[in-house]
């Protein structure tokens, strides 16, 4: 249903530079469609971003964080080849998982 | 045959309709982690209550990277990086947006205490961000003047 994100981990010395984007709606609740109506709030909440399956980034979000959204974080210890893993679930319970792996 | 294929497609408009029923955000149970009343805030120094930072030490330790003027409130690049030893999570807050608290960033010792994202700013408002590091609050502010909000 959702679409891929898109991850990419390059090496800068030991740090992975992460950077994420993701395909997601994030109506806020407040804006009005074409018809006049509301449309309904819809929006990821949770963002957990693990390095070689060790859990490093466990986000919170609001509606407040913008259509596709973008996230960038920097992992210590990072080797080129290692896994980085990125979950996001929305408040309607849809999620989605995706890889990618630290190149140099 | 054709018949078949009108029962299918009955079948899959059908699952289709109690699919989009199950979707409605009160039906389902939140993230157990997700802060509901902090997020929930109207009010910045309630949000800053919610996230049990009631007592706050301004510090310079906390960069707040965010453009001075940002001509679209919907989508205004905002990071934080913090130099206060054993940080362990961010938050961030737009202080004059509808719900204030825009995100919270639990970050282990295995990353750098940075976190980068785009958010929705309503109007020219104070964005904060608070530190938690060695349980105690620290926090910093910064000013993004918005042509046009990003909440429409």
């Amino acid at each position: 249903m959702s679409e891929p994100m898109r991850i990419r981990a390059t090496l800068q010395g030991d740090v992975a530079d992460v950077r994420i984007l993701m395909r997601h709606p994030m109506e806020t609740g407040q804006r009005k469609d074409a018809k006049g109506e509301i449309v309904p709030v819809h929006f990821i909440q949770n963002v957990v971003v693990a390095h070689n399956g060790r859990t490093v980034l466990d986000a919170q979000w609001s509606q407040a964080v913008s259509r596709d959204p973008f996230l960038g974080l920097r992992v210590k210890g990072a080797k080129a080849g290692d896994k980085i893993n990125v979950t996001w679930v929305d408040n309607k319970g849809d999620k989605r998982t995706d890889e990618a792996t630290v190149t140099s | 045959m054709n018949r078949r294929r009108r029962t299918l497609l009955e079948l899959a408009a059908g699952t289709g309709a109690l699919a989009a029923a199950g979707l409605f955000p009160w039906a389902s149970a939140r993230a157990a982690t997700w802060n509901k009343s902090g997020f929930e805030s109207k009010a910045a120094t309630d949000a800053i209550k919610n996230i049990g930072a009631a007592n706050m030490i301004d510090s310079k330790d906390i960069a707040i990277t965010a453009p001075d003027i940002a001509e679209n409130g919907a989508v205004v690049p905002v990071a934080v990086t913090s130099r206060i030893p054993n940080t362990q999570s961010i938050s961030i807050i737009a202080e004059k947006n509808p719900f204030p608290l825009a995100a919270t960033f639990d970050v282990s010792s295995g990353l750098e205490p940075y976190a980068s994202v785009r958010i929705k700013i309503a109007q020219t408002s104070n964005v904060r961000a608070v530190v938690k590091a060695d349980g105690k609050f620290y926090t910093s502010v910064k000013e993004v003047k918005v042509t046009i909000g990003g909440c429409g």
